[in-house]
């Protein structure tokens, strides 16, 4: 256990990072442009991180899928982005935000990490809205902020339904910036196959030209993963289609530590399921739940439509709950609220599997205009899919994966166990905890990537400044493309019946029954052997057409899903592994009589972080304890 | 609900493509379009044979990465929506549906339907931002920004890139997207600093990477999933000669 | 400065500025001729006299040519450019409820117009500018009389009578969508002003197209 080194600085909270900057060591501007950074992924981490480094002088390659890095899923953020600006005058302070993640994430962060996050959270603002990101104002011509998501201050910076799209615009525009200057190049319709570790140190990685399918080799002094979560392994989720696990996996397979695996955020407010063919899960922004009231009929199987149900046959069960929040509760209590209710047969729609969120007082109340406003391109997005207008009829919604806390272990300098390799946003697992609360994705993300590891990365990169250019043809980029050539041409030869979407889907289902809301060591042990069979069924029984050496959508999935099907099993080891229940992982052997989560901080105080220890081998954890300084550890209640 | 499929095959940038017939029996009206094109897929690559790419991503239309001509117009035929958006219970039992992908010399066919739109990645690097280095900023509210203004930036901003302006217009003209960018910016003070150094190069890019000009038949308008309207192009034109006067 | 006319969005400029001003002459053009309308033409000869012998007409003239040459030559330019921009068409395309015919087809409605301001310039410009046209006296005033030459031409060859309300059409048509594109080029527009512009454009093109089909179908039918 002597591995993990978090590397927290000493001294009070509010101090450290002002104390720890101080240490930290510089490059010479003159040296920054002989220094290579590699990042993978453009979502708000990777361009925040990209063109930061290229604006200190950095010499950055930059990396997507995508055709531009305007599309990187950060793009589909709704709700908004908090700080702790304190605009609103309602006690709000950097103290509070941390507390409210702190306590948001169910005690299974470092404080020094979420204090942080919150410390740097008001530049992230500043800085957007000097590259022009329309924050939502008042009359007044000052930033308006809304409550989101189970806190009591008004903290969110928001811009109609569409946050995450008009900052990574933000983002976007200033990483192009960086591209037209030269300091930054950009390489789109690139998938990064693997990471090039050499004498221990992260120097490169083989990514596929999606085009033409050839196999690149890039090298730089550091390489800085901002690829995003897992979350599309349970196939229907509210992320992308094309997001995916493989970079994070890869570098875990090459010597990084993957940190709670199983923490998954699963969002309570996605439209449900409507047909076999669907292929994902799209998210309404938890901010409707600020005006919408979520309910079920008291009756079982009620035959009626919603609005012929009257006032006093509706189970507004949040509200009856958790009276003090009611339908304001953090994601993971609503998620699983809305499954009691479905499982106990009180579930509404065709599949009894959805809850109402009603909007009929709130129009009643203050106006359809002031719904409009405030809501009205989720109203559109909503009716467009179900063809019912959430304005007459209450939309109908049911939880859907969405967000990983868990992902690769890092310092707090965002460095990974492999020197010379970052993690930031959601692809590391630092700030959330077991469970993250709205709107703070988007500020962790631009936090790490604008004001963090710029920072940090210099201290590393200060020991570089001597090591030239590092070459692509030594033997460690040798084996490391054989190895990702080897492992296409496998692919590709399996010639078996299955396609890679159906594998995938099963794999889903698996994870999303014995691994997803609730989960339980019967389940969880039944899931192992499960993956085990998918995995060797779809070694032997994948299909994928045409060749490799061409643009090849499925090769693309197949490859993801191979990936996926190993990191699934790493999952479920670490939920197997943490018998408490804490924030979005709930082990029913770990709760109240009242049915809520149980945590077990004498034994589980800790960051569960995971070793590869080799194909076919159980993973090695290794823990690292956290010590709570500043906050009292106490039960997490919303009544 | 059945539908017979054309659709556009092309191996790649520099073979000849050709339309081919696909039939589809089983579709369900809460179907996307592309959730459609899935199943084509899924059930030509149990055949054997190669299935149909396009670019597709978030599927809530919003990362612009989906774009497909569809009978005719661009994202089909509903208002304000992107094909991933777009639903089956649009289109008639029975129908054949054209499928092509968007047609410009400035997007050049990568395959089938997936196109070459980094034109507009190019057009934004020509100018398409404030100049402020992180760490830079002032405080947020140290710059008050009328309401207006800030609804303008928020109106403009939501432009997803996809190139529907682009594939609607006769011409193959950016106008909508350029204009939309530089409406954008042009809302907030600090965004005015480089303003006509911003119009002039955005446009020189814009007419260097082969787009038409606009004759304002306001197709991209009605096309664009985001409702970004012409007016925003009069703006354009206003930066740019403006800007070009006092040369 | 000058370089911004050889931008698109600057030929377009030239295309908005010479289009303006051969509407502003159209406006007075067509009002001249409704004086064809009111009495046994004294009125309307003396207007046209006026307007031959006017000095500031005589400057104003070539630089009407000058309008028209621009208005043809960068119309053509850029649509020659704007041909090579798709050099794949697609294979259906359909109507998207908002772009009407004339703002897809102004160059075809631009040509068509030339033609028949050809022969409308061979009917009457050339004959009285270089022709023999009779005189008029009036008082101690002679005059060409250009009232003889219209009503002659409209009450005597009735296809001239249907070729010129088919040319006024397709003016109107022209000017139609040209109106309200001019001054978006200018960049005089806004969500407010679109609307309005729109609307005057479309009463712009309907005095203009009902006007100058008037005088020749009053000549066929009243004469």
């Amino acid at each position: 256990m002597t591995k993990l080194n978090a590397k927290i600085p000493e001294g009070p909270l509010a101090d450290k990072w002002t104390n720890h900057k101080a240490k930290l060591r510089l490059v010479n501007p003159a040296n920054r442009r002989k220094l290579d950074i590699i990042v993978v992924g453009t979502g708000l981490a990777g361009s925040s991180a990209a063109s930061t480094l290229g604006e200190l002088g950095y010499n950055v390659k930059v990396f997507c899928y995508q055709d531009s890095p305007r599309r990187a899923h950060s793009v589909a953020a709704q709700g908004g982005i908090n700080a702790a600006k304190n605009y609103k005058n309602d006690n709000d302070s950097v103290y509070r935000l941390f507390y409210d993640m702190i306590k948001g994430g169910d005690f299974r962060a470092r404080e020094a990490n979420v204090y942080r996050a919150a410390e740097v959270s008001n530049l992230v603002i500043d800085h957007y809205t000097a590259l022009g990101v329309p924050f939502a104002r008042d009359y007044g011509g000052l930033i308006e902020n809304r409550s989101f998501g189970g806190v009591q201050v008004s903290r969110t910076f928001y811009a109609k339904g569409q946050t995450g799209q008009q900052c990574l615009i933000g983002a976007y525009s200033a990483l192009s910036r960086q591209i037209d200057k030269g300091t930054v190049t950009m390489y789109p319709r690139r998938e990064m196959m693997d990471l090039v570790v050499i004498d221990g140190k992260a120097r490169g990685i083989i990514v596929r030209n999606l085009i033409t399918g050839e196999i690149e080799r890039h090298s730089a002094h550091a390489v800085v993963l901002a690829t995003g979560g897992y979350g599309t392994i349970y196939y229907l989720s509210t992320l992308a289609l094309n997001s995916n696990g493989s970079a994070a996996w890869r570098a875990h397979k090459r010597g990084a530590l993957f940190a709670n695996p199983s923490f998954v955020q699963i969002h309570p407010t996605s439209i449900p399921v409507l047909n076999d063919h669907q292929c994902k899960l799209t998210l309404m922004s938890e901010s409707l739940r600020n005006d919408g009231r979520v309910w079920v009929p008291k009756q079982k199987g009620d035959p009626r439509k919603p609005n012929e149900i009257p006032e006093d046959e509706r189970d507004y069960y949040l509200e009856r709950r958790y009276p003090a929040f009611g339908n304001l509760v953090p994601r993971d209590v609503a998620s699983r609220a809305a499954k009691e209710r479905c499982d106990a047969g009180y579930g509404v729609g065709p599949t009894g599997l959805s809850v109402y969120l009603d909007f009929r007082d709130a129009i009643q109340k203050k106006g359809r205009k002031y719904i409009e406003e405030n809501y009205g391109n989720l109203f559109e997005m909503y009716e467009k899919i179900t063809g019912e207008s959430p304005y007459e009829v209450p939309m109908r919604i049911y939880p859907a994966g969405h967000y990983t806390m868990g992902g690769l272990w890092v310092d707090y300098n965002l460095m990974t166990t492999i020197p010379g390799l970052y993690a930031i946003g959601e692809a590391n697992f630092s700030d959330h905890g077991a469970n993250r609360l709205g709107a703070s994705s988007l500020m962790q993300t631009s936090g790490d990537g604008y004001f963090i590891l710029p920072y940090t990365i210099a201290d590393y990169l200060a020991d570089e400044i001597k090591t030239p250019k590092i070459p692509t043809s030594t033997p460690e980029f040798d084996s490391a493309e054989k190895e990702v050539k080897d492992r296409i041409q496998r692919l590709m030869s399996i010639n078996g019946t299955e396609t890679a979407t159906s594998f995938h889907k099963r794999l889903g289902k698996i994870m999303w029954d014995y691994c997803g809301m609730v989960r339980n060591e019967e389940g969880l042990k039944k899931a192992l052997g499960l993956l085990d069979e998918l995995k060797v069924e779809f070694w032997n029984n994948l299909k994928i057409p045409d060749t490799a050496g061409e643009l090849n959508q499925e090769l693309e999935k197949a490859s993801r899903v191979a990936d996926f099907l190993e990191l699934g099993k790493l999952m479920v080891y670490d939920a197997l592994n943490r018998r408490e229940s804490c924030g979005a992982h709930f082990r029913e052997e770990s709760q109240t009589e009242t049915g809520e989560a149980k945590r077990d901080d004498e034994n589980y105080s800790y960051v569960a972080a995971w070793e590869f220890a080799g194909d076919g081998n159980e993973p090695i954890l290794h823990k690292e304890e956290l010590k709570f300084e500043y906050v009292k550890l106490q039960e997490r209640s919303y009544k | 609900m059945k539908v017979k499929l054309r659709i556009w095959r092309q191996k790649n940038s520099q073979s000849k493509g050709k339309f081919e017939v696909y039939e589809l029996n089983d579709v369900a009206p809460d179907m996307s379009f592309l959730e459609m094109l899935d199943s084509l897929n899924q059930r030509l690559v149990k055949e054997g044979k190669s299935p149909v790419a396009f670019d597709h991503d978030c599927r809530e239309g919003i990362c612009g990465s989906c774009g497909i001509y569809i009978n005719g117009r661009p994202h089909g035929n509903d208002h304000r929506t992107t094909t991933c958006e777009l639903r089956m219970r649009r289109f008639k039992d029975g129908e054949t549906i054209t499928v092509e992908p968007w047609r410009a010399a400035a997007f050049p066919v990568v395959k089938d339907l997936v196109v070459d739109r980094s034109a507009f990645d190019k057009i934004i690097q020509a100018g398409g931002y404030i100049s402020v280095n992180a760490g830079a900023a002032q405080d947020a509210n140290s710059i008050p920004v009328p309401k207006h203004n800030a609804d303008v930036a928020f109106d403009t901003a939501s432009c997803i890139g996809c190139g529907a302006c682009v594939a609607a217009c006769k011409n193959a003209s950016a106008m909508l997207f350029v204009a939309a960018k530089i409406t954008h910016l042009a809302q907030f003070p600090q965004g005015r600093v480089e303003a006509p150094e911003r119009v002039k190069r955005m446009v020189a890019k814009m007419d260097e990477l082969g787009f038409g000009s606009c004759t304002n038949t306001r197709a991209c308008e009605a096309e664009c999933p985001k409702g970004i309207s012409i007016s925003t192009i009069a703006k354009l034109n206003r930066e740019y000669i403006t800007a070009k006067l006092k040369d | 400065m000058i370089e911004i006319f050889s931008s698109s969005i600057g030929k377009k400029l030239i295309m908005s500025i010479t289009g303006l001003f051969l509407m502003l002459f159209l406006l007075v053009h067509l009002t001249v001729n409704m004086l064809l309308l009111v009495g046994d033409g004294e009125v309307f000869n003396r207007a046209a006299s006026f307007m031959a012998t006017n000095p500031a007409i005589k400057i104003i003239e070539p630089l009407l040519a000058i309008g028209f040459v621009f208005h043809i030559f960068y119309a053509t330019i850029i649509t020659l450019k704007n041909r090579r921009t798709r050099p794949v068409g697609y294979s259906t395309t359909s109507s998207n409820g908002l772009s009407t015919w004339s703002s897809k087809n102004m160059y075809i409605l631009g040509g068509t117009i030339l033609i028949f301001l050809v022969i409308h310039l061979a009917n009457f410009f050339w004959k009285l500018k270089f022709g023999t046209v009779e005189p008029i006296t009036y008082g101690n005033e002679t005059m060409a009389n250009t009232y003889a030459l219209v009503s002659g031409l409209f009450i005597s060859y009735w296809w001239y009578d249907v070729l010129y309300v088919i040319g006024a059409i397709f003016l109107g048509l022209h000017l139609s969508h040209g109106f309200w594109a001019a001054f978006q080029t200018l960049g005089w527009n806004g969500t407010k002003w679109l609307k309005r512009l729109e609307t005057i454009a479309y009463v712009y093109a309907a005095i203009i197209g009902t006007g100058f089909s008037i005088i020749p179908l009053y000549f066929l039918l009243f004469k």
